[in-house]
């Protein structure tokens, strides 16, 4: 499988997705950091990619996503932003209501 | 030249600039380079209509040639002209690194 299916397969199997250098128990970048506590503060699960540990993905998503640093936050297969706006979002509260909307879609499929 | 009078003139000649903030946060991060680490705050008209994530392709793409290297990091604050006027010229802080966090 290519490098981009990886991704899209990722992405499909993932409602948030973070790519990010390190963990969010243990980020390696100051960046990532500040990403992944803002979208914890939203108090929903999420899933993250250790770009770190992906030399792979590091190389390729870039390209992919049309954006050359990370990290990246994908909600919904879309790209939300890197640290910046996702940081911006979580300030004024519209991260915390696109990641409701995405777990109450989750939870009514389920349903 | 150096890094920062490059991303000047790219962004110079790609965009109806407004308002300019270069800073270079290169020693709040480990490692030798001293032109690494960038926070822009960019305000432009360019910018109206577009959400947040265009805006940062906008001017990932007339950086393009800088990124990765030299540039490590890029910290974009990109604002319309009167959403700059909201905001007052308040530009956030950016993280340090967590690698080797410098003590002061």
């Amino acid at each position: 499988m290519s490098v981009v299916d990886t991704i899209k397969e990722q992405l499909e199997a993932n409602d948030i997705l973070l790519y990010m250098k390190g963990t969010p128990r243990f980020p390696q970048c100051g960046f990532s950091s500040r990403a992944s506590e803002a979208i914890m503060s939203c108090g929903a699960r999420f899933a993250f990619v250790n770009i770190l540990e992906s030399p792979e993905i590091r190389a390729e998503l870039p390209k992919y996503a049309n954006w050359p640093t990370f990290p990246q936050l994908w909600i919904k297969g879309e790209l939300v932003g890197g640290c910046d706006i996702i940081a911006e979002m979580a300030a004024n509260g519209e991260l915390k209501e696109l990641i409701d909307s995405v777990v109450v879609d989750d939870d009514s499929a389920a349903n | 030249m150096s890094i920062a009078t490059e991303i000047e003139q790219r962004l110079t000649e790609g965009l109806a600039l407004q308002h300019l903030v270069i800073e270079n946060e290169s020693h709040m991060h480990s490692g030798p380079a001293t032109e690494s680490h960038f926070k822009l705050a960019v305000v432009a008209d360019d910018f109206t209509g577009k959400r947040a994530v265009a805006r940062h392709q906008m001017i990932y793409g007339l950086l393009a040639v800088l990124m990765n290297n030299p540039i490590h990091a890029l910290a974009l604050h990109l604002y319309t002209t009167s959403e700059w006027q909201e905001k007052n010229g308040d530009i956030p802080l950016s993280p340090s690194c967590m690698g080797a966090k410098k003590e002061h």
